[in-house]
């Protein structure tokens, strides 16, 4: 602090620009989100942009390449059998996926919120941001190694007897597969891992918030724990599963890397744009393709919002 | 919170159980990098050995030039970043206006919708401008969807910090650039640093938007999915994530050591 009376005498220019700033706020904040706003806006609003005008145009069946003529033909070709099929399954897997990860991310953060305390606490945060940070592929790659024939469930498996219910699961029409690493049991396994460490941590902000004193309002009114958990925890923590599910359901609609590695060859969306706009150069379906996940996120970003989902975030 | 800390058993079994779940899949990896077995991933490894850390160090060429182009994609990123996403939080902590919550949604888009989407209109804008392939495609990219880290962790900073002590320091006499200078900067420079970290380690990883805006480069994940979908030496593959695991981990503890007051641990304090 002492130093400050030896920078004021700098004066000149800086006083002449603070000067303006302060008496015009306004011009400092345009200045400041004006950068941003333009690299946001030129790069990727600007893509988008140029990726929408795309799906509207088609491509040429006989000479494979993009017909630059406005057409909803392309939109058209999304409602074909096999493309419906592709939606559903990426949608579907999406939504199971989510459900789980609420689901085995709840008690997590509901002990770290309200029974974790110092270093315990410090420990729980620790060990949820280690595994969100650390690299998706080699978490996927991990998994490989899990799941393959000769790996560690299987050798588990037939430690425990239980061979039988691996290849159960596998039998299962849909479902199962040659072995697990080529099943959707086994890309399920691989999404729910992935991701919950990003449905712990918005629960875990939500419950952080839910003060003690009205679960013990709760009980002196004379709720059962499950009412109590059910009618004042649970709806206070909604907004965080809400805010979490973004993340599950939007990274699972788009990704096309864990289906790839774990999975079996039906496509979902994100294979689909992969392979499109790839070998086959078709980038206006492929544009449609995209169209479809981003209705839905907008769709589902609305409905976020409402539920005040977005301050937890 | 609660003047009743102990938990319920079976909320205690499923948490820890959970935890450990976590992280047990990532260890098995470290266990695969010793294994004697080369052509398949059986469990349990038939020996252990060392020799594939030596490999991969001297006889694998083709790990360095990836390795390298993916440190300075991230740190030419995380700079991006750092500068944009800070002007953003600066400015939105700041403003009034109306529209400012869909402004502040705009920065928030690039994680809020697949990768692959961003992904695949970069590269058809590339494609409609005419640009070729370079580490600058994939710098745009990863700056974009860094922005956001930097954005969050700077914006919950400038909430804590309000506008008290501006004020107090202009009172005082200081000019802008020494309220700057002087009280925000020291303010908010670890919020920045723990920001940047993750920046960086987010663009260290990302490989689903890389994938389009790399053309025929290859960044460290790049160079790892080519090798999960056509296997060379599957060991050195595994030594050359444990190497990731722990570069990942270093920015990360730093960053929670950085904000570990208030930001993260909410109602800890009360």
């Amino acid at each position: 602090m002492s130093t400050r009376a030896a920078a004021g005498r700098q004066g000149g220019v800086g006083e002449a620009i603070s000067d303006v700033f302060f008496a015009r706020p306004g011009l400092l904040t345009l200045l400041l989100l004006l950068p941003p706003l333009l690299w946001i806006g030129v790069v990727y609003i600007g893509s988008l942009i140029a990726l929408l005008l795309q799906s509207f145009y088609s491509l040429d069946d006989f000479s494979g390449l993009v017909v630059h003529d406005f057409t909803l033909s392309t939109y058209g070709q999304l409602l074909e059998e096999a493309n419906v099929g592709i939606i559903v399954r990426t949608v579907a897997m999406s939504a199971l996926v989510t459900l789980a990860c609420a689901l085995i991310a709840f008690p997590i953060a509901y002990y770290a919120a309200r029974y974790a305390k110092g270093w315990k606490k410090a420990l729980f945060y620790l060990a949820v941001m280690m595994p969100l940070w650390s690299s998706y592929l080699v978490k996927v790659y991990a998994w490989k190694l899990i799941l393959a024939k000769e790996g560690i469930l299987t050798w588990i498996a037939s430690g425990l007897g239980m061979t039988w219910l691996l290849e159960g699961l596998l039998a299962l029409p849909v479902i199962g597969g040659p072995s697990l690493s080529f099943s959707y049991i086994g890309t399920f396994l691989v999404f729910v891992y992935v991701w919950i460490p990003y449905m712990i941590l918005p629960i875990q902000a939500a419950l952080e918030r839910v003060p003690a004193n009205l679960i013990e309002a709760s009980a002196d009114l004379g709720a059962e724990p499950s009412q109590t958990f059910w009618h004042v925890i649970y709806p206070l923590a909604l907004p965080g599963i809400v805010a979490g599910s973004i993340f599950t359901f939007s990274l699972t609609l788009g990704d096309y890397i864990i289906p790839q590695i774990v999975g079996n060859s039906r496509l979902m969306i994100g294979q689909a744009v992969y392979t499109l706009q790839g070998t086959a150069g078709n980038i206006p379906l492929a544009a449609a393709f995209t169209v479809v996940p981003m209705v839905i996120m907008g769709f589902y970003l609305w409905m976020a919002k409402r539920m005040g989902a977005f301050d937890v975030l | 919170m609660s003047s009743d800390p102990k938990a319920p058993l079976g909320l205690r079994i499923a948490a820890t159980g959970g935890l450990l779940l976590l992280h047990l899949p990532l260890l098995l990896i470290v266990v695969y990098a010793f294994t004697t077995e080369e052509k398949s991933f059986q469990f349990p490894p038939p020996g252990f050995t060392t020799k594939w850390f030596g490999i991969a160090w001297s006889e694998r060429p083709d790990i360095w030039p990836p390795l390298f182009l993916s440190l300075k994609v991230a740190a030419i990123a995380t700079c991006l970043a750092l500068v944009l996403g800070t002007f953003a939080a600066a400015g939105l902590s700041r403003a009034r206006f109306f529209g400012r919550e869909t402004v502040s949604l705009l920065f928030v888009l690039p994680i809020a919708l697949p990768g692959i989407i961003t992904g695949i209109s970069l590269r058809s804008a590339f494609d409609i401008m005419g640009l070729d392939f370079s580490t600058w495609t994939i710098v745009l990219g990863h700056a974009t969807f860094c922005i956001v880290v930097v954005y969050n962790n700077a914006i919950a900073r400038f909430r804590r910090l309000g506008g008290n002590l501006i004020e107090a320091s202009m009172d005082l006499g200081a000019n802008g650039l020494q309220t700057l200078y002087y009280v925000v900067l020291p303010q908010i420079g670890t919020a920045l640093l723990a920001g940047g970290m993750l920046a960086f380690a987010l663009s260290f990883d990302e490989v689903i938007v890389t994938t389009f805006t790399a053309g025929q480069q290859s960044t460290l994940p790049i160079w790892m999915l080519s090798e999960l979908i056509r296997p060379r030496q599957r060991p050195v593959t595994n030594v050359v994530a444990v190497f990731v695991i722990v570069t990942t981990m270093v920015p990360i503890l730093l960053a929670y050591y950085l904000t570990r007051e208030g930001e993260h641990t909410g109602g800890s304090s009360k």
